[in-house]
């Protein structure tokens, strides 16, 4: 190793700054609000013989953090077996089969081989979140799907781009199996614009460094990711550590889906052992192993932000026992959810497990789901079809810093919920409230954050519900003492009638009448430590914002507060320290 | 109009408070002599730093023409949340989303984070309301309510009152009505309506802008009147101007209305004065470098004007949306840490070392390795200075603690690990400064780095090679630039109206009666402001995308009257040049037509900054001495070299200087590379030709 640690440190800016600059021209320039918006997408560099990943884009969405690796190595293994054509100099190879290194069928990743001096130096690929891919319903989430072909068109690697120019034949048979088709195009030359810009970024850090010197800086920075995460990982005390998390069922069999992790620490390295989960599933809630992995990556790298995404960083981490549970589904299994939702709850068993050795770092459980809640129909009003989506956010663990953040986005997602007057712009619905989810955090010495509530009504036409949430059965795990976080609940109005989903957080096609009401809330993070140490000014300021109850103050931290609030609204609850003293006495005794 | 700012003979005081130092100019307009002042910032009251400037440049108030401010105030309110008690009073079922937001959390990775609602949930009171998405009326306001909730909001001691409506962009009467209600019983002005600084769909954002209006509004007046009184109790009896985040300038009677546009003032002001001093230089496109402690702010300048966006946010989950320069901030400044991390790599920041215990050098008991300390050890920075401060250090210190923290682990010497602390300083601001500039579609090429701030002539060199452009401008007061700024500045409203139209679907005369309305509405703002003008100058552009996309493009327009084609042929150019894609088979759509009225203040002699009485005869006679600098560069040009050190001030204005060589002047050091030389312009400003040699 001649290669000196400036030199190193420079060049893995560098690469960082390319996979960059390819997450800022895809986002700026897509027409797919889920890319736009939502930063649903993300950009990489990978290596040219086995596909691992050398760098990717900071702004990328976590739960791509390990997958494009899976699906470039799967790519270069159908070359060599002859079942994908080789590849030329501006290729552009597009894929999205889940079980060739993927997540769900609506994330479309491109793949081009990038060439110096005529040989190919390294791959450039990017995923992004297409609108719809065909399938059952719109948008690719359905939640009673059990096969993958109920959900989409499924593509095997081909070339889109021949040589820098779209086959156009590709493409017709693309958008005649997929709804909307005729924006994609704009996504297909957006997707494709941001791997030129990797390439023009590459060619420019290599004319600079040299190709040998930068060569020889990527293995070494990939044996450096790993001695930084083998370090972090020696931090730890030595031992085992179990965890448990449950998906409320899989869409079509109404029973929970088990997660049972065992994370032991062997030297400087973390075996995690998925052994004893759930078979297979009939419904949607399968994963696909790519990501299955790349879940306990991202949970990883939650955990330990400060290391560099990288191969390196997850060749520590050895995962193993997920032969013949569902979170290994091989063909035909149906997997749309395996990306919203499953990979949440396999962070979860991480942040629950980990929290036990690293109580400083990790938190208790976030909400973890994408809370997707689909509405199609049609709008009279303007005398055409829609399909909505409203994703929300949920309350996060309370940690060692303080409390939990309220309404954050999902574990594996960095996107912004679309604002309440853009939904009613675009969508024939009315809002009655967006607030607060008073009284869902989970109760410890930090509280878990509060979920959200809202209430739509559909105004005109009709419509078909679909629910694909999770949490409705068990609220987000407590951590060290802490008490779970509120389960997530909907409940559907319909000619005044409620109606409440019969697997509480997954339900398709509901129809819905003008008039007809979607109410919604979604759950509160975990608390973290005994909630009977919360200082009881905190749970008195709490109560006086209306967040919590005079009776959770009492019954979730023995604080007992005096209601003096009057008939309209004035005054303030006071604190009774001798009655909250006696309180906590009492609940201590009792446990 | 005042009579007295018609005199020219009168001076020109621009006053700039940050957040260590005031800064002030008087600029005699008869002599062009200049007078400058530097004293610390005073921040409970800002208004002390400011008359302590005023005496330290011996102003004679009774003489001053035209007194310009930009101020902090408004900034650090937000920041540290010292805002004024405010209430909200909005559509029953939305009280929360002040405090939900948009479903975010502050960084990628990493699942904690904290967040403090700017107004409190129970200063936040539903009332019966609702528009539709097109302003039609669902729910009729009732009144009573609205005069409840203002009683219920003065009881809990409320000072200022938001009324935020949803749909209020489409239909503002309920907010109008409203605010006419709750003055009946309201105490004083506070009252900010939600459509009211900029009437767009998306009722977080619209939310949170109005309600910063609203809670920084008591505390700009208070801050204003005093300021004001202060300066007449010292003989002053012209206008005082105040600066805003949009880069112009708006009287202190009117500025309250609207306060929110005047956090980020201070970042405007460094750039407007750079956009000046470039149309003087004949530089009309820059990329502005202010480089001080704790951060880097980077701006872009096109045809000498600065970008402006108005969806700027000031720090997590706090949007501010009105038009405001777009100035970006960079986590590195010259207290950043640098420090080997646990894979054995070097990494500079983004942690830093403050002002307290500040860098190594500052002798405040800072022990971690920073990038001044870098300069010091690199012999950029004079090591005699060191001995200025109390508890001094010495530069042996210095490079025991770079050996020990970054060279032993790295296995080099401490200088070797005081210029790779640089390299990773200068490839991190690159890469940084490369996503708000050249990764936009920009070529390098067009662009000259416009230096200033504490820090920035010392690495700017560094930066524009790895950016690849071509040229440094180094202005003739680094480190009073934000004042300039004030001084030069011109009077400015900006208006956006959204359309959200597909282009072949816009009746294309009303698109220009409504940009001709909106410039005949700034130009009779700007003639009520009682202050000389030379000439108004109405810019026009539309924000616009390809139907079916979220992100904007802003599309310049030669004229309020272009036709449709006219329009869609710029669009697509415009896009071209950022995305290199084009996509005939998709229909542009317009969004936002937004109209700029400037009015332009006479023209202001830079001339003066540096007193050409004080120039020598010649570069030699203008240098000081040297010392051995250390550098790095390929072979020879690698490590110490013995350097010359001239006073800047002493330059004569036709100076030429070969690398390598350092300039040092009051508040800054200039440091030319060894590859680079350097000219002087007319208004005494440095030109450094990267890479010449």
């Amino acid at each position: 190793m001649s290669l000196d640690p400036i030199t190193l440190s420079v060049i893995q800016a560098g690469l960082q700054q390319v996979c960059d600059e390819m997450d800022l021209s895809f986002s700026r320039a897509a027409f797919s609000p889920v890319i736009a918006e939502a930063n649903d997408r993300s950009d990489g560099i990978y290596a040219a013989d086995d596909g691992a990943l050398i760098a990717q884009g900071a702004g990328g969405l976590p739960v791509f953090v390990g997958t494009m690796q899976y699906s470039t190595a799967e790519l270069i293994r159908l070359i060599g077996e002859g079942r994908a054509a080789a590849p030329e100099p501006g290729d552009i190879y597009i894929v999205n089969d889940p079980y060739l290194g993927g997540t769900h069928l609506m994330d479309v990743r491109f793949v081009r081989p990038y060439y110096r001096d005529g040989k190919l130096w390294c791959w450039l690929s990017n995923t992004g979140h297409w609108p719809d891919t065909g399938g059952a319903v719109p948008g690719g989430f359905s939640a009673s799907a059990t096969s993958v072909e109920q959900e989409g068109l499924r593509l095997p690697p081909v070339k889109l781009f021949k040589k820098g120019v779209m086959d156009e034949e590709i493409y017709a048979i693309i958008c005649s199996n997929i709804r909307v088709a005729d924006q994609r195009i704009g996504d297909v030359k957006a997707q494709a614009a941001a791997l030129d810009v990797g390439a023009d970024r590459l060619d420019l850090l290599l004319g600079r460094y040299g190709d040998d010197t930068v060569a020889e800086a990527i293995t070494e920075l990939r044996r450096r990711a790993s001695a930084q995460m083998r370090q972090m990982i020696a931090t730890m005390p030595e031992g085992s550590w179990q965890s448990v998390a449950y998906v409320d069922s899989d869409g079509v069999v109404d029973e929970p889906l088990e997660i049972r992790l065992g994370i032991t620490r062997v030297d400087d390295r973390l075996r995690f052992d998925f052994a004893g989960s759930s078979p297979p599933c009939r419904g949607p809630m399968n994963s696909v192993l790519a990501t299955t992995l790349s879940s306990v990556y991202l949970a990883m790298r939650h955990i330990f932000p400060e290391v560099p995404i990288s191969a390196g960083a997850f060749e520590p981490l050895d995962i193993t026992g997920y032969e013949g549970t569902f979170l290994d589904a091989h063909y035909p299994r149906p997997v749309s959810g395996c990306a919203a939702e499953v990979s949440q709850r396999i962070a979860e068993a991480v942040f629950a497990a980990m929290v036990q050795p690293l109580p400083d770092r990790v938190t208790a459980a976030p909400a973890g789901t994408s809370g997707n809640f689909a509405l199609g129909g049609h709008n009279a009003e303007r005398g055409r079809d829609f399909v909505m989506y409203q994703l929300s956010g949920g309350g996060y663990g309370g940690n060692a810093d303080g409390d939990g953040l309220s309404n954050g986005c999902s574990t594996i997602g960095i996107s912004k919920a679309p604002p309440v007057e853009i939904m009613e712009q675009a969508f024939p619905v009315l809002y009655h409230h967006y607030a607060l989810h008073e009284g869902s955090a989970g109760a410890g010495r930090t509280r878990g954050g509060f979920g959200l509530d809202y209430e739509l009504e559909l105004r005109n036409g009709n419509a078909k519900a679909s629910f694909v949430m999770d949490h409705g059965r068990f609220g987000p795990q407590g951590a060290l003492g802490g008490g779970d976080g509120d389960v997530n609940k909907v409940v559907v109005f319909r000619d005044g009638e409620s109606y409440v989903p019969l697997h509480l957080s997954k339900e398709q096609d509901i129809p819905l009448e003008s008039g007809d009401r979607v109410w919604v809330r979604t759950p509160g993070g975990g608390g973290y430590g005994d909630p009977l140490e919360r200082s009881a000014a905190l749970v008195l300021e709490d109560v006086r914002l209306g967040r919590y109850s005079i009776d959770q103050a009492a019954d979730l931290y023995g604080v007992v507060l005096s209601d003096s609030v009057k008939a309209d609204g004035s005054g303030v609850p006071t604190l009774d320290e001798p009655g909250t003293e006696a309180k906590r006495a009492e609940m201590r005794a009792a446990r | 109009m005042s009579g007295k700012d018609n005199r020219s003979d009168g001076d020109l005081i621009g006053v700039d408070v940050g957040g260590t130092f005031t800064d002030l100019i008087r600029l005699d307009q008869a002599s062009g002599a200049v007078r400058l002042a530097k004293v610390a910032s005073t921040l409970d009251n800002q208004a002390f730093g400011v008359m302590n400037a005023v005496a330290e440049a011996e102003s004679d108030l009774s003489r001053v023409a035209l007194v310009i401010h930009g101020t902090t105030t408004t900034t650090n309110a937000v920041l540290e949340r010292k805002l004024s008690r405010t209430g909200l009073i909005t559509t029953a079922g939305f009280r929360d989303v002040l405090e939900l937001g948009r479903r975010t959390r502050p960084q990628p990775y990493g699942m904690k984070g904290h967040f403090e609602p700017i107004i409190p949930r129970d200063l936040r009171i539903e009332v019966p309301e609702r528009m539709d998405y097109a302003g039609r009326v669902v729910t009729p306001l009732d009144e009573d309510a609205v005069r409840a909730a203002g009683a219920a909001l003065l009881a809990r001691g409320a000072e200022s009152v938001v009324i935020h409506f949803l749909h209020a962009y489409a239909n503002p009467d309920h907010e109008i009505r409203a605010a006419k209600v709750l003055s009946d019983i309201w105490p004083n002005s506070y009252i900010t309506m939600g459509h009211g600084l900029l009437s767009e769909s998306r009722e977080f954002e619209r939310g949170v802008t109005a309600a910063v209006n609203a809670s920084v509004q008591p505390l700009l007046e208070r801050y204003v009147k005093r300021l004001a009184t202060e300066l007449a109790g010292g003989g002053y009896g012209g206008e005082l101007l105040v600066m805003n985040g949009n880069g112009g300038t708006v009287s202190a009677s009117r500025v309250v209305k609207e306060a929110a546009k005047t956090v980020m003032s201070g970042p405007a002001s460094g750039v407007i004065a750079a956009a000046y001093t470039g149309r003087r230089a004949n530089r009309p496109n820059l990329i502005s470098y202010d480089m001080g402690g704790t951060s880097t702010d980077v701006a872009l300048i096109r045809d000498c004007r600065p970008s402006v966006s108005n969806e700027i946010e000031i720090e997590y989950a706090m949007p501010i949306h009105v038009p405001m320069v777009d100035v970006r901030t960079i986590g590195a400044g010259g207290g950043s840490i640098a420090r080997v991390n646990e894979a054995g790599l070097l990494e500079v920041g983004p942690q830093s070392a403050g002002a307290d215990p500040g860098p190594i050098c500052y002798g405040r008991g800072g022990e971690l390795p920073t990038i001044s300390d870098a300069n010091m050890v690199l012999g950029r920075l004079d090591v005699g200075k060191l001995k200025s401060v109390p508890g001094a250090v010495g530069i042996e210190d210095i490079r025991a603690i770079f050996q020990t923290r970054l060279g032993d682990p790295l296995g080099v010497d401490a200088e070797t690990a005081a210029a790779a602390v640089l390299r990773m300083a200068t490839t991190r601001m690159a890469g940084a400064t490369r996503m708000v500039s050249v990764s936009l579609g920009l070529d390098p090429r067009d662009f000259s780095l416009f230096a200033f701030g504490g820090a920035g002539p010392l690495h700017a060199s560094a930066l524009a090679g790895e950016l690849g452009v071509p040229e440094v401008l180094v202005p003739a007061r680094p480190g009073i630039t934000n004042a300039l700024g004030c001084i030069v500045a011109d009077l400015r409203h900006d208006f956006v109206r959204t359309v959200n139209t597909p282009l072949d679907a816009m009746d294309i005369d009303r698109l220009g009666e409504m940009l001709s309305s909106q410039a005949a509405e700034g130009e009779a703002l700007i003639r009520q402001e009682p202050v000389r003008i030379e000439r108004i100058e109405v810019t026009h552009s539309l924000d616009m995308q390809f139907a079916g996309q979220t992100h904007l493009l802003q599309v310049p327009l030669a004229s309020a009257s272009m036709t449709a084609a006219d329009i869609k042929a710029t669009f697509e150019e415009v896009y071209f040049n950022r995305f290199r894609v084009r996509l005939p088979e998709i229909r542009a759509q317009i969004v936002n037509v937004n109209t700029s009225v400037t009015g332009r203040r006479p023209e202001v002699d830079l001339g003066g900054l540096i007193d050409n009485a004080g120039r020598a005869g010649s570069v030699a006679a203008a240098q000081t001495g040297s010392r051995p600098v250390w550098f790095d560069g390929a072979g020879a040009d690698s490590g110490w070299q013995d350097t010359p050190v001239y006073a800047r001030e002493k330059l004569p204005l036709d100076a030429q200087i070969s690398g390598p060589a350092i300039l040092e002047q009051m508040d800054t050091t200039i440091l030319i590379e060894p590859q680079d030389s350097a000219v002087s312009d007319e208004d005494g400003n440095i030109l450094v030709t990267v890479g010449s040699k």
